[in-house]
């Protein structure tokens, strides 16, 4: 755990290194909310009454408001290009020399990453929410803050397992650029980012049982912890057992996803072929 | 006690082969050829514990092929080894605690950060007792005359810094055998010196077991006295450096000092003179034939000095090279114990 704490702690000085950049590099990413919020209002016209499957306007403002911070925990900029590129260049070298595991080394690099974010972030994140905060229908109880910052760290182990493993296909490929952007489609779509996740399951039907197949389809997939949990979990869409029960799908996706890493891995270094001089 | 025990080591890629030209990128999307390279075919050598050896060869020998192979880098294809007395690519932690890789051309200290964080994160990774840390990187650092550097950044520093910093890095954790990959490519005469002593007197004195490779002759004679030659995947001369010399040089150089104001004449009739620039010339002679050469230049000319050398090293290192590739000669294995 020590040596745990020592990469993190390296890893937060690395990130401070350029903090100019660092620092404007986090608030530009503030801009697509700004526009998600015109947009949206665009489209919901003047009428605050309007409802579009389910959601009214504020409902709709407050889900993106909210799916921002399970991104802010779940993307993985750079993990997948940054693995392919040590395998490429070699430099993936010093993590199989050194007695040392590769795959904990870059989690605890990415907890840094974030925790640097986080601290500049922080604030211009409750200041957004101050002025957003007439979107939100109602104060979450405790219970329910709890279950969120869960669904939360279940986002951040989910993003980052599914980027390592795409990271760790440069083993076989070496290039995995494309891979990546598939990945960052499929995921715009399923994680919720580009609408509510039921918006887009609609296209199952209308129907119970049509519905029924689309929340297995859901359950089936570990987008939707990306984002849309962590969202639909704070406006109130999953409560009681449900909430509960999609708890547990997503820390078994961790499990799910960490095995797959570990496999991957090993095979994967077992037909690394040590490029780059 | 033999520290590394290589025996038939075998690596083989399977590399594509592409022709040139648009077409054929295009076909390559649905049939590509493939063909076979053994980089390293069939490797066989010892190296006792302490002992510090270069492994020589030219570009694409299968040199740094082999070093992969002895950090576990890579899988082989055939053949056995043991370092250590473990078997490199199974990569168990306890093993990657007792070696360390220096490659020259690789950074594994953190480009933005002082080598200091680095060093202290070794201290972690590796274990390394507080007190036993602060004493070695302080011996090290005073050896390597890099303690004033090692809080700056090392992206700020020249080439050979950091260098000395990468082995620092290596040696903090007193490794039993340190596997070298051309650590002074690409440094200054001084920053390759200062590398050289420091790699002389830290092996003497930790009796540090050292496979070492490079492209500078010197290096090789100021840190080994033995050779591993390889080429095409096979060792060609396993050996002392003399012996490479004794064995594969067909001549010695004699070094001329005229005493005489004018051009002297007729030089040519003792040997071949590939250094004309009066008052001095160097001469090839026959090995078998210096004394009466040497006899007879001082009968016929009038000479201030004269020295007689062994042909350079590296030109004989460069005819095994040459003559090893285009005749395919059997290995020449002189001391391969």
């Amino acid at each position: 755990m020590r040596t745990h704490w020592f990469i993190l702690r390296t890893c937060i000085s690395e990130r401070l290194a350029y903090r100019g950049d660092f620092a404007f590099g986090t608030l530009v990413r503030f801009l697509p909310i700004v526009s998600s919020i015109f947009l949206w209002s665009a489209i919901y016209g003047r009428d605050d009454s309007q409802v579009i499957n389910g959601y009214k306007l504020p409902d709709m403002i407050a889900y993106f408001l909210l799916v921002m911070v399970g991104r802010a925990f779940s993307s993985m900029p750079g993990l997948a290009s940054g693995i392919a590129r040590d395998v490429r260049d070699g430099t993936i070298k010093k993590y199989l020399t050194q007695p040392v595991d590769m795959l904990m080394y870059l989690f605890w690099a990415r907890v840094a990453h974030k925790l640097v974010y986080y601290l500049v972030a922080t604030g211009p994140f409750v200041f957004v929410f101050y002025l957003c905060r007439s979107y939100f229908a109602y104060a979450p109880d405790l219970a329910t803050i709890g279950a969120f910052i869960l669904s939360l760290v279940i986002a951040f182990l989910i993003g980052f397992l599914m980027e390592s493993l795409i990271g760790l296909i440069s083993f076989w490929f070496l290039e995995v650029s494309s891979l990546i952007f598939i990945f960052m489609m499929v995921n715009y779509f399923l994680s919720g980012h580009m609408a509510p996740l039921p918006w887009l399951m609609k296209i199952f039907g209308d129907d119970a049982a049509s519905q029924g197949t689309a929340r297995l389809v859901m359950m089936l997939m570990p987008f939707q912890y990306l984002a849309y949990f962590p969202a639909a979990l704070m406006l109130g869409k999953h409560t009681g057992a449900d909430l509960w029960q999609h708890l547990a799908v997503g820390a078994g996706w961790v499990l799910v996803l960490l095995l797959a890493n570990r496999i991957v891995f090993a095979r994967g270094v077992r037909r690394y072929s040590a490029f780059g001089g | 006690m033999i520290a590394v025990d290589v025996q038939d080591l075998q690596k083989t890629y399977r590399v594509y082969r592409k022709r040139e030209g648009l077409w054929a990128s295009l076909k390559g999307l649905f049939r590509r050829d493939y063909h076979q390279v053994h980089a390293v075919a069939g490797v066989s050598f010892q190296i006792e514990q302490g002992e510090m050896v270069a492994f020589l060869g030219p570009n694409g020998a299968g040199k740094t092929t082999t070093l992969k192979l002895l950090s576990g880098l890579i899988y082989p294809s055939g053949g056995r080894a043991t370092v250590l007395g473990y078997v490199p690519w199974k990569r168990e932690i306890p093993y990657r605690r007792r070696f360390a890789l220096v490659m020259g051309q690789k950074n594994q200290l953190w480009w933005d950060l002082p080598a200091q964080e680095s060093f202290r994160l070794h201290q972690e990774i590796y274990r390394i007792d507080p007190a036993d840390f602060d004493r070695r990187l302080d011996e090290l650092t005073s050896l390597l005359e890099v303690q004033k550097l090692v809080g700056q950044p090392v992206r700020e520093l020249s080439l050979g810094e950091r260098m000395r910093m990468e082995l620092i890095a290596a040696l903090l954790h007193r490794p039993d055998l340190l596997l070298l990959d051309e650590p002074t490519i690409g440094l200054d005469v001084v920053s390759q010196r200062k590398v050289q002593d420091f790699l002389k007197f830290y092996q003497s004195e930790q009796q540090l077991t050292v496979l070492l490779t490079s492209h500078y002759m010197k290096d090789v004679q100021a840190l080994c006295r033995r050779a591993i030659i390889i080429n095409e995947g096979e060792i060609k001369h396993d050996g002392s450096l003399d012996e490479i010399v004794d064995r594969f040089s067909t001549y010695k150089v004699i070094e001329l000092l005229f005493a005489s104001n004018s051009r002297p004449e007729g030089l040519e009739r003792f040997g071949e003179v590939f250094e004309d620039n009066f008052p001095r010339a160097k001469i090839k002679v026959p090995r078998n034939q210096v004394p009466e050469i040497l006899s007879a230049l001082l009968a016929n000319y009038s000479l201030e000095d004269v020295g007689v050398h062994d042909r350079p090293l590296e030109e004989a290192i460069a005819e095994i090279f040459t003559t090893t590739k285009s005749t395919g000669a059997e290995a020449v294995v002189t001391a391969g114990r």
